[in-house]
């Protein structure tokens, strides 16, 4: 059973209606991104390797994916990861 | 609609936002104990802000017919200083007995580090003992995921009763854990760090409303007193149930409250 299916208040909106609502806030988005990444090339000095850029483009590929969860993956690519262990590793 | 605003830091807002608060339907908020945006020198101060929450912010809201509840704690942030975070952990029980304190909060973790998580635990056990309701503060960004599933793990051996603990500031990537270990979660509508309304609302049509709040943490940063209003919109935007959009602003956060014995509060008629 997906987590859709299983929730009390699943979305009740037609495809279409989704998209009505939101393609223009979704393409507005899309640009806002794309300006940004031109802006960041077109930035003075290199990037030096800074991870916050890494795991930009690892989001990137994320929203490119049909597989649903994406918001949550790309959350996750912007976390510290959990360590298990972490008590011990706090000392 | 009538609706609760289960954490919002009104000592950070105008009266006017009270105003446009009651207009908008709001009739309770719940103010947690959180960082002012600078680190106090003592145990003192903390006693001052612990007076402001319990004497002068319910009163200013009375104005306006809205009910101010609030709760008791030192923050992650300035719990990094232990020795002040015990001063104040003996300031506490002053104040939780207090008719409007809901409980301890907003306890939590901030970047993470051992000192945060000591303090978090002599609170959380200060609260257990004296069987209280806890509220949760996780941490922001990319700290969030590991702070949060650290801080489950701390719940967990510490023996907390889930449904006397609601885990504050969930995304998408936290809600779930959160609700499978059977604690209750909030959802605050920030415009860039947080979840936004429509985002929320995709979260609950994933999970579900059952134990989930949503808040608006108005502060003295950017944010939105007024943000629960705008889940509200959004909610009814996308053709959900009068009664469902209830259960989640109003039925939900009295639910959690009710388990508090100080608790009370009377619906308009």
């Amino acid at each position: 059973m997906s987590p859709e299916s299983a929730s009390e208040a699943p979305l009740p909106m037609s495809h279409s209606e989704v998209t009505d609502r939101y393609f223009l806030e979704m393409r507005c988005r899309v640009l806002d991104l794309a300006a940004a990444l031109d802006r960041l090339d077109r930035a003075q000095g290199a990037a030096n390797g800074d991870p916050r850029l890494a795991r930009l483009r690892e989001a990137i590929t994320i929203l490119s994916s049909d597989e649903l969860g994406r918001a949550e993956r790309v959350q996750l690519a912007f976390s510290r990861e959990y360590d298990p262990g972490w008590r011990s590793t706090n000392g | 609609m009538d609706y609760i605003d289960p954490h919002n830091h009104m000592v950070s807002r105008t009266t006017d936002d009270y105003e446009r608060l009651a207009r908008g339907g709001c009739v309770a908020i719940s103010e947690p104990a959180f960082w002012a945006g600078f680190d106090r020198g003592s145990a003192e101060g903390f006693r001052d802000y612990f007076r402001h929450l319990t004497e002068v912010e319910p009163a200013r809201a009375a104005q306006y017919g809205i009910r101010h509840y609030s709760w008791m704690c030192i923050n992650a942030k300035e719990a990094e200083d232990v020795k002040l975070g015990r001063d104040v952990i003996s300031v506490l029980p002053e104040f939780l007995d207090c008719p409007n304190v809901l409980g301890v909060g907003e306890i939590g973790l901030n970047k993470n580090t051992p000192n945060e998580c000591t303090i978090f635990e002599e609170q959380l056990a200060l609260a257990i003992g004296r069987d209280e309701l806890v509220l949760i503060h996780t941490p922001h960004l990319e700290d969030k995921y590991m702070g949060t599933r650290m801080i489950l793990d701390m719940l967990v051996e510490h023996g907390a009763k889930p449904e006397r603990v609601l885990v504050d500031h969930v995304e998408e990537h936290t809600a779930k854990i959160v609700l499978d270990a059977g604690f209750w979660c909030g959802m605050t509508l920030y415009p860039i760090t947080k979840c936004t309304p429509a985002r929320s609302t995709d979260i609950i049509e994933r999970f579900g409303t059952e134990r989930v709040t949503v808040n608006s943490a108005g502060d003295w940063g950017p944010s939105n007193p007024l943000a629960v209003q705008d889940f509200i919109f959004e909610m009814r935007a996308r053709g959900h149930a009068e009664a469902t959009i209830r259960k989640l602003v109003y039925d939900n956060p009295l639910a959690f409250f009710s388990q508090c014995k100080r608790f009370s509060f009377t619906p308009r008629s």
